[in-house]
């Protein structure tokens, strides 16, 4: 029986080793390729011939079709400004729906619901008729702006997440703010905002990171203005027919950079989402 | 704790509940007419400033009506009518372009003056409304609020109105007011020929859903196949993903593993690196001349100069990305049901040892059943996901290998990469927009479907 246990102990960790070694090798070999000395894209060869910083160090040193420091700057300030409004529309909606009881709450819900099920770059035509129609897609800037309302705009819409844990908060702690005199103003910002940290940083994270991984609404939006690309687009344009050859580790060292911050956030996400699903306060 | 809510929460308007058919037929003459003179009951009784503000919004709707609106809708209706065209400037010696209609504002403005029609009506409605209020509270000689209680209110009974309007606006000018105007679009001729500013296009009526279903068109033929690869992607992608992600934090989960903490990690890390970072380097990876290829080359599986068709091969092509799909999903469902599974009650456990079932026969009858019981919603979003899962596709594959009996698609094309084809390199808006509509039907029946025949819809407590 014991040796049964031994047995079918070690085969389940080889088990895992193989399957983590499978997990981990294509990011080892990012890694390992944004190192590579030798430029050109494909090798016949896995294991690089020399290893050298240059892909990192020259990824801050590009040329104008290249320019990823400037991409990067792009893509954090269109991330800051997007993930304030966004959080902000989406910590209004859910509380709304999850506290306050008005006529239209069932059918905005469901309305929210249907939306949901288009696809959704299905209206990305239209929203680029429209914005042209406002004048933001004139200048790289505006369009930078555009970006924004973009990736903002709809946000309201994604409330299931924070609805859900702001049901979690007892009602009754909203009821003693009432009775001690609290608007229904003063009851969201004084009491349920502080106590919904962990939602918060999920809302906020989640919206971040957004603009760091979207690659078809940046692209549409920006054509062909390199200096304001964003990171994916960027990343996305090293690896074209005309470029391949130059950037090829570049564009390795490129992905190890970003993924390390977005890996970060990611992790604390996890956290967050835990806390955030096991709700508030027990009460 | 009624009673202290309403000592605190002053009743500024209880006839507010009425609806506006009710406010219309108990009004008095001034409260009917406000429906149509917007503000006018409330002026009349002296709030003067929510009067002047319904006013203000009434003849703001009217002078764009009058100064473009109207041209708008009749432009909607007709869809533009003056053909860009050449003139022969004789003075200069050269042909000049005339400005024609361009279909697509038509289209766009009309969408617009729709909505902001049905806002007027809308605001209408609560002039009525509000008129009626305060006829009610005067006949009734309550106190009529005054504009400041107004604006309190907008913390107070109001907060709702306050908090959804920028959300909603948001909404509305970035999905609402697009979708409708893309829906439109199904409607018409707005193909690669029929190019605005150069070219008119008109409505079509039911045209373009006709010549996608009918037999033996190019279109049909390629919409069947693309459809039943989408399907058949969407439920192998979730099942293998959910069953081996679930094997798998069953493994992590069990007694006898050591270092759990660290496995855990090893997968994790896959799922924080940015997905396109991933797909892109995958794409990479399986390239004809990438790693995965050198690594069978150097083994003498295949040729030197050969190498396998992982992207080029139709059929290679999806078993490749199915494989891809895998490795980034599996991961993502170890995390999400690690926690589910920790909550399986040991009893049932136990139970079934000392009834002598396997470990398969646990996995099957216990662990499974429990797991999708939880689980379905999630598998719901996660098939509804697949459907539309573009990301995947077009950074991998692209949608190809491209196919010559299909319309402008490739063999691993989904519906929706399709659709991206269609109206940004092809331009067939019309056709991209019939295909959104249809995954929209199938994405609706599927989750309404699905949905209501789960247990966690039907039998809420049947493992509590």
């Amino acid at each position: 029986m014991r040796a049964k246990r031994i047995i079918t102990d070690t085969a389940c960790h080889i088990l895992l080793a193989i399957l983590s070694f499978i997990w981990v090798l294509p990011i080892f070999y990012v890694v390992l390729t944004s190192f590579r000395e030798e430029s050109g894209s494909y090798k016949s060869y896995i294991w690089p011939r020399g290893f050298t910083l240059d892909n990192y160090i020259n990824l801050f040193h590009g040329n104008n079709n290249v320019n990823f420091s400037r991409w990067f700057m792009n893509t954090l300030i269109i991330a800051i400004f997007s993930t304030l409004l966004s959080a902000f529309f989406v910590l209004c909606v859910s509380y709304v729906m999850s506290r306050l009881r008005f006529k239209m709450r069932k059918t905005f819900m469901n309305i929210a619901l249907v939306l949901g099920m288009f696809p959704g770059f299905m209206s990305m035509i239209a929203v680029y008729y429209i914005l042209k129609g406002l004048g933001l897609l004139e200048t790289g800037v505006l369009k930078q702006v555009a970006l924004v309302l973009v990736y903002s705009g709809g946000a309201g819409l994604g409330f299931y997440m924070a609805k859900g844990f702001f049901d979690t908060i007892p009602k009754t702690i909203d009821e003693a703010a009432y009775i001690d005199g609290a608007t229904k103003w003063d009851t969201f910002v004084k009491i349920t905002v502080p106590l919904s940290k962990p939602i918060i940083t999920y809302t906020l994270i989640t919206a971040f990171m957004g603009p760091w991984v979207d690659y078809i609404f940046a692209k549409v939006i920006m054509g062909n203005e390199t200096p304001y690309y964003t990171i994916a687009i960027g990343l996305w344009t090293m690896l074209e027919q005309e470029y391949v050859e130059y950037y090829y580790t570049q564009f390795y060292a490129g992905c190890v950079i970003i993924s390390i911050p977005i890996a970060i956030l990611f992790l604390l996400t996890q956290k967050c989402y835990v806390e955030g699903v096991s709700g508030a306060v027990k009460g | 704790m009624g009673i202290f809510k309403k000592k605190i929460q002053p009743v500024y308007s209880k006839p507010g509940d009425a609806s506006v058919s009710q406010a219309f037929k108990n009004g008095n003459a001034m409260t009917k007419l406000s429906f149509f003179v917007f503000g006018l009951g409330n002026i009349a009784n002296r709030q003067i400033v929510r009067g002047l503000i319904f006013l203000a919004i009434e003849i703001a709707y009217f002078i764009y009506l009058v100064s473009f609106g109207i041209g708008a809708l009749g432009d909607f209706i007709t869809l533009g009518t003056v053909e860009q065209g050449q003139v022969y400037n004789e003075a200069l010696g050269i042909y000049e372009y005339s400005a024609g209609d361009d279909s697509m504002l038509c289209l766009l403005y009309g969408v617009i003056t729709l909505v902001l029609t049905a806002a007027a009506v809308f605001v209408g409605c609560m002039s009525g409304k509000s008129a009626y209020c305060t006829q009610f509270r005067k006949e009734k000689g309550m106190s009529i609020p005054s504009f400041k209680d107004d604006i309190r209110s907008l913390t107070e009974e109001n907060l709702h109105a306050f908090l959804l309007a920028f959300p909603i606006f948001g909404i509305l000018c970035f999905t609402i007011v697009p979708l409708i105007f893309m829906i439109l679009i199904a409607f018409t001729s707005y193909d690669h020929e029929h190019q605005p500013p150069g070219n008119l296009f008109t409505w079509v009526g039911l045209e373009n859903f006709k010549s996608m279903f009918s037999q033996g068109s190019k279109l049909a033929a390629t919409f069947w196949p693309v459809l039943s690869w989408t399907l058949i992607w969407a439920v192998v992608a979730t099942v293998t993903c959910y069953i081996l992600g679930l094997l798998l934090a069953l493994l992590i989960n069990r007694k006898g593993t050591r270092a759990k903490g660290f496995w855990r990690f090893m997968f994790v890390l896959s799922v924080a690196v940015p997905q396109f970072v991933t797909l892109l380097s995958m794409r990479t990876i399986f390239n004809a001349n990438g790693p995965v290829n050198v690594l069978f080359r150097e083994f003498g599986m295949i040729g030197a100069t050969e190498s396998i068709p992982f992207f080029t091969n139709p059929l290679y092509a999806k078993i490749t990305i199915i494989c891809i799909n895998i490795w980034i999903g599996v991961p993502f469902t170890m995390l999400s049901t690690t926690g589910i599974l920790q909550n399986i009650p040991g009893e049932l456990y136990e139970a079934a040892k000392i009834d002598g079932a396997s470990a398969p026969t646990i996995f099957r009858k216990i662990t499974l059943p429990y797991m999708l019981f939880v689980m379905t919603p999630n598998l719901i979003t996660s098939f509804t996901g697949n459907i539309n899962n573009f990301n995947v596709i077009f950074l991998l594959s692209g949608g190809g290998p491209d196919s010559l009996d299909y319309y402008y698609a490739g063999k691993t094309d989904l519906l929706v990469t399709w659709l991206y084809r269609l109206t940004i390199t092809q331009k067939d808006y019309n056709l991209g927009a019939v295909i959104g509509i249809l995954v929209f039907i199938i994405l609706a029946t599927v989750s309404l479907l699905t949905y209501r025949r789960t247990g966690s819809y039907k039998d809420e407590g049947a493992f509590q």
